[in-house]
């Protein structure tokens, strides 16, 4: 299971540290439907949080470029950490009972 | 298809979230009879995959993007319950860490990618392999997870009076039916690069 565990991630991090660079920066489906019929400015300044990486983006570095894919390796790492983290939690709450 | 805060009544998204917070419990409740603790770290990569594919979005008809989303790819692989719980992990770090959908919000986009797309696609699946073959059962599961997640997400915003439903449906079911092709192909890929070479881990015990 080990390879295919560390492929697994090699490829994740690829993909969001360099292939990202080559996403589309266009609207989803739902912003720009949102766009065009007039609401998307319901959401405008709505959010709830202050999140440390909003949008992708690592806010003190100023590259825009390495800022975002420094975002993607820091979001890969983080949810393959929680998901383990998560996992391993329900599986000691089952063997404690 | 992330919601952000703004976009739904306190109704909608107080609903939504009673609604995914017993989904959860139940995926929790089931993985902790029935989760190989082996498999913990394939429930991280695939949420891992996931998180980084949607970061990729594609190009679909005039200035619009659509992204993979992965549901079909973590139900079908893993079972409903473990998809579930790694749609959840995806769309709760995507929303506490990167902004990337609202917080009033979880819940809604919790349902429509966590529950209907993975527990409600490993359930197409399911049904769709008893007489199609693999990747056909797949292609087909993952394209009508995200119809089905936009047809629903068109109705949480009617329902929330930002938008009157046939308008919603008919501009979101439009062009996530494009999407949903490019979800479609991409889960295709990952399941038929899995079954060359780790066959075996589609025949896990899917929780």
């Amino acid at each position: 299971m080990k390879s295919i565990i560390l492929a697994g991630l090699i490829v994740s991090v690829v993909l969001a540290v360099f292939i990202s660079q080559f996403a589309s920066s266009s609207p989803d489906g739902l912003e720009r439907v949102a766009e065009d019929r007039g609401f998307l400015e319901m959401s405008e300044g709505k959010n709830l949080l202050k999140s440390p990486l909003p949008d992708y983006t690592v806010p003190f570095i100023g590259n825009e470029r390495v800022s975002g894919s420094a975002a993607g390796f820091i979001g890969v790492v983080l949810t393959f950490g929680i998901m383990c983290l998560a996992g391993y939690f329900l599986k000691q709450r089952e063997n404690s009972r | 298809m992330h919601i952000p805060d703004g976009f739904l009544d306190v109704k909608t998204y107080s609903v939504l979230y009673g609604v995914s917070t017993v989904a959860v419990a139940w995926a929790v409740r089931r993985l902790n009879k029935s989760l190989d603790e082996k498999q913990v770290p394939l429930l991280g990569v695939v949420a891992a995959f996931i998180f980084a594919a949607q970061m990729l979005n594609f190009p679909v008809a005039g200035g619009t993007s659509g992204h993979f989303m992965g549901g079909v790819l973590a139900g079908a692989l893993l079972g409903p319950a473990s998809g579930i719980l790694v749609m959840t992990t995806v769309l709760v770090v995507q929303c506490l860490v990167f902004q990337d959908g609202g917080l009033t919000a979880l819940g809604a986009n919790v349902f429509n990618i966590g529950v209907v797309c993975a527990a409600g696609g490993y359930f197409i699946f399911a049904v769709l392999k008893k007489f199609l073959g693999l990747l056909t059962a797949v292609f087909i599961s993952g394209w009508v997870s995200v119809v089905l997640a936009a047809s629903l997400c068109a109705v949480e915003l009617a329902v929330s009076n930002t938008i009157p439903l046939k308008a919603a449906m008919l501009a979101m079911v439009s062009v996530h039916a494009i999407i949903g092709i490019g979800e479609a192909l991409i889960t295709v890929a990952v399941f038929g690069f899995i079954s060359k070479v780790r066959p075996d881990i589609l025949e896990l015990k899917k929780g």
